[in-house]
């Protein structure tokens, strides 16, 4: 306590000598370990007003305008249920509900970020939590979100009653469960694969449960979280947009946002205000990658565990925050204050050297063991009993042939995505200029939400009388294909340049080439863009097999169109059949298909 | 408080872990060890004799099976207070400055801020590493990152400093520039530490530094006895009783029945079904020969490593493999070829696998074994499963798995079976005619 009062005192003395403007003399201030986060290096802290200052000043001013009243809207305008929100087609209100779908996703990640934390840390910590969380993970991400709009939206319509505020709720946390998943595991596997030796360290110098956290676990994992993060927020797009306008039990809801306007605009068959939200859309996604994932990459890239001394990567907005002296005038008023807050949290977090006793009997475990097997059991029993009260046997063959029509689609995509985008992502990957260039666009393509270019696909569909059975498969690769070529271009790029030179060499071409060298190169890479690219089909599913512009619907057969009827009418058997079913089929694939191929890949294939 | 002569001790201490296949390894057996004020104890023993595994119950990292350590009489639960280690890896924070590296420990006890810098920086100027306060780890060199390692463990002042392969990591020059310094430190009586506690691989290194070399046997790891190094420091590499300890220590390490002085050994091992195989590759094996063939057929090992430039631990594989084929007979520190290994070493290609194929059939049961069940299964294939679940008996999983490859490669230099990585099956080799016809027409040429 003491020191976070002394840390109070220095913060006084430190903003009156800024105002006596004797900022130029060197002031020393203790940098914390992880609070300076590596913005600024010690050679660089000597503070100048400059033009920096300027844009770092406004653009921080802007953000926290917009975010206050964005937020206070969504807050103040309290509308009962029925009193829908419409939405103007006029363009010029696109920057608001940009602004508010934008709050949306922030809001959701920053959930993501703390469940991330809190899961993720209690499944590395604990033994028996371990068993339970991990493979309830497993399953949750083969859950497709969309089917479950349905559930979430009631429950937190009846929760903020009379408030706009539950279909806020039920939005964010649509995006929240297509975030969360990967970056908890993510945190995961980093804090599960930690160096044995750099916990011994941290056991042996007695480091405080918090010390542990920020100076290890948290270093070590941020470069995978902010990845899976980024990746992630893409991916939540997606859902943002399908979970602005929904209907729910026959009722229409509505929030107003960037995914409410193209639904409107689908409505009313306008074609320019699809248009109109598209730009939008895509100067969204460019201005938060170069703002926030950006800087956020180029900081992680300085928590590698390994010690090669690299090129340091740079970017142009950490460049400006870094020859800015807001952020360390800001730094050095509360580096005393934070250095206090470290030092206390540590304090209450520390390691008793003598209470690590960690008795483990057998017979509690296999207690714990059983009732979770029972839990699950009664559970899966609870949940079929339900479908088969509200529906009969042969209703459940009938989805299940649906899921395998859904199946067999995601299957043909993916197969026409590798024939068509192999080639072309190792020809890119293979030219490092090109894929300098044109990987940045491809990750904003995969960003982007397909679902807004679902109008143009369809009119093309009833213009030219395509059955959306066909069309469907092309609407689901429209979102998923990026991720396979994406992954292709790493690929390729990840083959070493002196298998390369062999292989010319010895005159390998044509088809030998891609068999020996090519091939086997890309294939872990394939494996793991495929596996992405198959989640992100099955979720656009229920979206792409049900489609309309204006009264006009077309519908093709499919699990994915099968839970979206059930939800719009609330007709709950079904839609737990039909997310029961479509969660199987998920887990079964990866069984049996995709961990196969990603073993034989770790195994087989691996460079290096 | 009572007078306790020891700051740290294991008293007849057990480590089990347990293995997949069920049952479980024993890595160390009632194994005894005490850590006096003012000595340099050093831990040598082969690859998986358990000496970290030791190390890390001393510090308190792992609990034994059995046994109790205890610290200055009291017994020890959980992480021990009293040491601080020195890693193989270095394991530095890498986005932490080399100052907030060497003051970790201290913040940690909560020490104020200005305190732990002072003695921060006084451990790094011991070091030499005064002026890179600010560095990043990175920005260092790899003797320098184990400089950080070392200061931060000595802003500690441990009653114990615990070093695990501490110079392993480093290129040989820049480990024996840190290995004399830290030697000099001891012998100016500076150093930070009580005692020290060294495991190594390296026997130059342990008679060097300390004062006791204990030495740990394989499988279950035992203490074979320990060798007193009575030399005056500063040491004196080239001096005779160096070289002497030197001999003496090779001699107990590349025998395993062989006595080490004060300590009777312990009684011998029982004979096991499945000897551990060393994990040598054929191709090294037949090397080591051809260059002991070539310089004179007898050879001193030190002195063979050494011009070589290969560590000990490099070189026993090979040798512990060449012996165990008949190829080569080890005492005293020295090497000699077999007639067998003659032969072996001078043969053209084709007769060279055929004498690898009898020695091991001959000496190596399981090959035998394997061969066996390969001629009376129908389709002639066992898949890799079925040899991996004998070894995981009586391996650890890693080893078992090692074991699988050792062996998966001499038989296939003795052309006995074949292996299908892809399907994971191993199968009889095809008759090799056409090989023996091409030997033959070039030996006729
Ligand atoms: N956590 C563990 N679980 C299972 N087996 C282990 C574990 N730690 C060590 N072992 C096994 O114990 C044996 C001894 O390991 P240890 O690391 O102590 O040997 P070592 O003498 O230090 O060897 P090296 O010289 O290779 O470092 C090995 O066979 C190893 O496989
Ligand atoms: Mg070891």
């Amino acid at each position: 306590m003491a020191e976070a009062q002394r840390g109070f005192g220095i913060l006084f003395k430190r903003i009156e000598r800024i105002w006596n403007g004797r900022l130029a003399t060197p002031v020393r201030f203790s940098r914390i370990p992880q609070f300076g986060i590596g913005l600024r290096t010690e050679s660089e802290s000597r503070p100048s007003f400059h033009s920096a200052d300027l844009a770092v000043g406004l653009g921080t001013l802007v953000l926290l305008y917009v975010a206050a009243r964005v937020g206070a809207e969504s807050l103040v305008k309290f509308n009962p249920p029925d009193v829908i929100p419409t939405i103007s087609l006029d363009p010029r209100n696109l920057p608001n509900y940009a602004a508010r779908s934008t709050l949306r996703m922030f809001i959701a990640l920053g959930f993501s970020t703390l469940f991330t934390f809190v899961y993720g840390y209690a499944a590395a910590r604990s033994r028996r939590a371990e068993r339970v969380l991990v493979p309830l993970l497993d399953i949750l991400q083969s859950v497709p979100v969309l089917g479950f709009l349905s559930v979430t939206v009631t429950l937190f319509i009846a929760l903020f009653r009379g408030s706009l505020l539950g279909l806020e709720a039920a939005s964010i946390f649509a995006i929240f469960t297509g975030q969360a998943w990967n970056m908890t595991f993510s945190f995961y596997q980093s804090l599960r694969t930690v160096p044995t030796e750099l916990d011994e360290m941290a056991t042996l110098y007695g480091l405080s449960k918090w010390e542990r956290f920020t100076r290890l676990e948290l270093p070590s994992s941020v470069i995978g979280l902010v990845w899976n993060g980024m990746m992630s927020f893409g991916g939540g797009w997606f859902f943002l947009a399908a979970s602005e306008s929904i209907s729910v039990l026959n009722r229409q809801y509505t929030l107003p946002g960037l995914g409410s306007y193209v639904a409107s605009a689908i409505a009313a068959r306008d074609l320019h205000a699809v248009g109109w939200a598209i730009v939008t859309m895509v100067i969204l996604v460019l201005l938060i990658d170069q703002l926030f994932w950006k800087p956020l990459v180029t900081i992680a890239d300085r928590y590698k565990l390994e010690l090669s001394a690299g090129e340091e990567r740079r970017f142009w907005v950490v460049d400006l925050w870094r020859a800015a002296s807001l952020p360390a005038i800001f730094e050095r008023i509360l580096g005393p204050s934070l250095f206090g807050l470290d030092r206390m949290l540590s304090h209450f977090t520390r390691v008793e050297p003598h209470a690590e006793r960690r008795s483990t009997s057998k017979t509690a475990d296999r207690v714990f063991n059983v009732i979770v097997s029972i839990t699950s059991i009664g559970l899966l029993v609870v949940a079929i009993r339900f479908v088969l009260s509200g529906v009969g046997l042969a209703e459940v063959g009938h989805a299940a042939l649906l899921g395998l029509a859904t199946a067999a689609r995601v299957l043909a995509l993916l197969v026409l995505s590798t024939i068509v985008w192999t080639p072309i992502g190792v020809a890119i990957g293979f030219n490092p200029r090109l894929a300098r260039l044109s990987q940045p666009l491809v990750q904003i393509c995969a960003s982007f939400p397909a679902n807004f270019l679902f109008p143009f696909a369809t009119l093309v569909f009833i213009r030219f009388g395509i059955h959306l059975n066909w069309g469907s498969m092309l609407l689901m690769a429209l979102g998923a294909q990026w991720y396979l070529l994406f992954n292709v271009i790493g690929g390729a790029q990840a083959v070493p340049n002196d298998l390369r030179e062999m292989a010319t060499s010895i005159g390998l071409r044509g088809i030998r080439k891609w068999r020996f060298l090519i091939g086997p190169g890309i294939f872990g890479s394939w494996v793991t863009g495929a596996i992405t690219a198959s989640g992100g089909a099955w979720n656009a599913s229920i979206v792409a097999e049900i489609v309309s512009w204006g009264h006009t619907t077309l519908r093709a057969a499919g699990l994915g169109a099968y839970i979206a009827d059930a939800t719009s009418t609330g007709d709950w058997p079904r839609i737990v059949l039909g997310v029961g079913l479509m969660s199987v089929f998920v887990v079964t694939l990866n069984r049996i298909v995709w961990k196969p191929l990603y073993r034989l890949a770790q195994t087989r294939f691996q460079l290096s | 408080m009572a007078h306790t002569t020891s700051l740290l001790t294991a008293e007849r201490v057990s480590k089990t872990f347990p293995l997949s296949a069920g049952g479980e390894q024993t890595v160390l057996e009632t194994v005894s060890l005490t850590v006096a004020p003012g000595e340099v104890v050093a831990l040598l023993g082969r690859s998986g004799s358990g000496k970290s595994t030791l190390l890390r119950i001393l510090a308190g990292l792992i609990e034994p099976s059995t046994g109790i350590v205890t610290r200055h009489g009291v017994a020890l639960h959980g992480p021990n207070p009293d040491v601080a280690m020195v890693f193989q890896s270095f394991a530095l924070l890498p986005w932490l400055t080399v100052q907030e590296n060497a003051e970790l420990g201290l913040t940690a006890r909560g020490v104020p801020k200005e305190n732990a810098e002072k003695e921060a920086m006084y451990a790094l100027q011991m070091v030499g590493l005064e002026g890179f306060e600010g560095a990043y780890p990175k920005e260092l060199s790899g003797g320098m990152r184990q400089r950080v390692g070392f200061a931060r463990a000595f802003v500690m002042k441990p009653d114990v400093l615990m070093m695990d392969e501490p110079f392993s990591a480093l290129d040989v020059l820049t480990a024996e520039n840190l290995r004399g310094e830290i030697s000099d430190l001891w012998e100016r009586g500076s150093f930070p530490s009580k005692s020290i506690l060294l495991v190594t691989h390296n026997i130059e290194e342990a008679i060097l530094l300390a004062d006791r070399i204990v030495i740990l046997g394989t499988n279950p790891g035992r203490i074979r006895g320990e060798v007193r190094v009575d030399i005056a420091r500063p040491r004196d590499k080239s001096g005779p009783r160096f070289r002497a300890l030197v001999d003496h220590v090779y001699t107990v390490m590349t025998n395993p029945e062989a006595a080490v002085e004060e300590v009777p050994a312990a009684t011998a091992k029982p004979t096991k079904r499945f000897p551990m195989l060393p994990h040598a590759r054929s191709g090294g094996i037949s090397g080591l020969l051809e260059i002991i063939y070539d310089r004179g057929g007898r050879e001193d090992l030190p002195q063979l490593a050494s011009d070589l430039r290969l560590e000990i631990d490099d070189l026993l594989p090979a040798v512990d493999a060449s012996a165990l084929l008949g190829f080569a007979s080890v005492a005293e520190g020295d090497v000699t070829i077999t007639d067998t290994g003659k032969e072996f070493a001078t043969a053209g290609i084709h007769r060279s696998h055929e004498i690898f194929k009898e020695q091991l059939l001959s000496r190596v049961p399981l090959t035998a074994t394997v061969l066996r069940v390969l001629e009376q299964k129908r389709d002639g294939r066992i898949g890799k499963e079925f040899l991996v679940d004998i070894l995981d008996e009586h391996f650890s999983d890693d080893e078992a798995e090692k074991q699988f490859q050792t062996l998966i490669d001499w038989g296939r230099y003795a052309h006995l079976f074949e292996y299908d990585a892809d399907e994971e099956r191993l199968y009889l080799a095809e008759p090799e005619e056409d090989v023996a016809d091409r030997d033959a027409q070039s030996a006729a040429d």
